[in-house]
């Protein structure tokens, strides 16, 4: 029975928590009984080739696709789509030049798009927009189209639209994709103050651990349907890589960055009963 | 013909002020038309649906022509034959490639089957050309009370799902992210756009309802991209164009189409050169800045 003065030292619960998850797609495993518990506050980032589920454990996460098998859970609750727990930041997809929305407008959309009907109180919602914008540093172009603006530029205020409910968990599907070095330290920045400074569980998917290897906690690698975690010294090194890939592949370091050689384009998928 | 008659054709401004108020329920119905087109302009802006639109229209031209031809009302037939066409896109063109390609299907069958229609129909010819290029001058009180409720419909839906539904067609993924049941709200923007054609067929007919669907959004996006704005001067562009085009048809004795679309051609045209102009001043004072 647990003690009031106990829990005090127990780990803080775990945002996402999931249990022999696994999920396929067809008869093909992208991945099979991973255990895995995201505390607050913890930098994830997910690495992987193409094809291996990076994306579909976001969305996963989301509640937009079911597991084949096991349990994920999100706060405590089986996930579910739509939750004001969570905020997502995309891939970078350029908006269309005429959008008839300014920057501003953009971020509102993140706070109350979701809702019904026309939208009241907006006094108190240009407040909000406006804190957001220089959570950003977005202020400068507040009021110019979305559509004008640089690929960097649209992509901070999607990071605005992710923390406008001050989420507990950050989702990040390759964000800093097509940015440039700038622009890719502020959105990474951003991502981890959400992290430190408020305790947000962040799960990064990304091709490119570099930009991203000074917060990083954990890393979660897939590929050809098998996984590992571990910290980035644990996981980033050439028998785990060449284990993961089914080939040889050499890690290196060098002036505190990670550089892999010889990864394949497909991966080999190993089947459980095929022995070495 | 010489210049002079042409003129007195497209303008003629005796007996003015004994037809007007004989037009009172079309000016209604035309500043209705334009209340819609102007709202959900934007939106058939926003998802890409130019095409969509004709597709629908050519439908809805099928409709109307067997409602004339069984000799019920043409308003119903034309808003049955829209809203099933919708539905069919709605359903069955998720995708902009499949959907285009499911439009140009449609939209000759449409029209082949109206034609068809037409054909077999004996009344008076007059009516025939109204469903294609425009008719009502005289809309009466029934086809009045229609388009009403069809307009009130169409006008409440939109407000109601305008946040999620503008958040759904700039930026899907985080939408989807959010929640927000693309699916749904497509088909209902569907089943609305449906309504919208068919009511605008009614006005400028179902060749020409780009001219009050398209244009006037077009128009305002190019000028402006505050959005309570953009809608406020879609809806007027739109307005003036209808409410202009009918009054100017009156004068002379032409139909109504050709004065609704020029109207809302040279709006569309003016916003372009504002947007232009716009765009140089905005080019030289980077400049400025790259040079300082």
């Amino acid at each position: 029975m647990p003690v009031n003065n106990a829990t005090a030292v127990t780990a803080p619960a775990p945002v996402v928590r999931l249990r022999n998850a696994s999920l396929s797609f067809g008869a093909r495993p992208l991945w099979d009984g991973l255990d895995l518990d995201i505390a607050p506050g913890e930098f994830l980032a997910v690495l992987g080739p193409n094809g291996s589920g990076k994306t579909t454990m976001l969305r996963t996460l989301m509640g937009l696709q079911e597991l084949s098998g096991g349990s994920v859970e999100v706060c405590g609750k089986p996930a579910a789509r739509g939750s004001r727990q969570v905020g997502t930041i995309p891939q970078q997809r350029p908006f269309d030049d005429n959008t008839p929305l300014r920057a501003r407008d953009l971020v509102a959309l993140g706070i109350d798009g979701h809702k019904w009907g026309i939208r009241l109180k907006r006094k108190a919602m240009r407040e909000r927009v406006d804190e957001l914008l220089e959570l950003v540093g977005a202020s400068a172009y507040a009021d110019r189209p979305v559509g004008v603006l640089s690929g960097g530029e649209q992509q901070r205020l999607r990071a605005a639209q992710a923390l406008a409910d001050d989420p507990r968990l950050l989702l990040c599907d390759e964000p800093l994709l097509s940015l440039d070095l700038h622009h890719q330290q502020a959105i990474s920045g951003l991502i981890h103050r959400q992290a430190c400074d408020h305790g947000a569980a962040v799960v990064f998917v990304t091709h490119e651990i570099n930009p991203i290897l000074q917060y990083v906690d954990r890393v979660l690698y897939l590929a050809g349907g098998r996984f590992h975690i571990g910290t980035p010294e644990e996981v980033m090194r050439s028998e785990v890589l060449s284990e993961l890939y089914g080939s040889p592949i050499e890690v290196f370091e060098s002036n505190g960055r990670i550089v892999v050689v010889g990864m394949p384009e497909t991966v080999n998928h190993a089947h459980p009963h095929q022995g070495v | 013909m010489d210049i002079s008659e042409i003129w007195s054709t497209v303008f003629s401004f005796q007996d003015y002020a004994e037809i007007l108020p004989l037009v009172s329920n079309s000016l209604i119905a035309g500043a209705l038309l334009g209340l819609v087109g102007g709202m959900i302009g934007i939106f058939v802006m926003l998802r890409d649906m130019a095409f969509a639109v004709h597709g629908i229209a050519e439908l809805s031209f099928a409709g109307a022509a067997f409602a004339l031809l069984i000799g019920t009302n043409v308003v119903l037939g034309s808003l049955v034959g829209s809203v099933l066409a919708s539905l069919v896109l709605g359903l069955m063109g998720a995708a902009a490639k499949d959907r285009n390609s499911i439009i140009g299907v449609l939209m000759p069958f449409g029209l082949g089957l109206g034609i068809l229609f037409l054909a077999l129909y004996e009344g008076r010819s007059a009516n025939k050309f109204g469903l294609l290029t425009g008719q009502i001058v005289a809309v009466d009180t029934v086809q009045l009370g229609l388009l009403a409720v069809c307009s009130v419909v169409v006008v409440v839906a939109l407000i109601a799902m305008w946040r999620p539904l503008t958040f759904a067609s700039v930026d899907p993924a985080v939408a989807a992210a959010r929640g927000i049941p693309a699916g749904r709200l497509s088909v209902a923007f569907m089943v609305v756009l449906g309504l919208s054609v068919a009511l605008s067929i009614q006005v400028v007919g179902s060749l020409l309802v780009l001219a009050l669907l398209i244009t006037p959004a077009a128009a305002a996006i190019r000028v402006t991209s505050n959005p309570v704005l953009t809608v406020s001067l879609s809806v007027a562009f739109a307005m003036t164009s209808v409410v202009g085009g009918i009054l100017l048809a009156l004068a002379g004795s032409l139909p109504i189409s050709p004065y609704v679309t020029t109207i809302s051609f040279l709006i569309y045209l003016v916003c372009r050169l504002i947007a232009w102009r716009k765009d140089k001043v905005r080019h030289s004072e980077k400049m400025a800045v790259v040079a300082a």
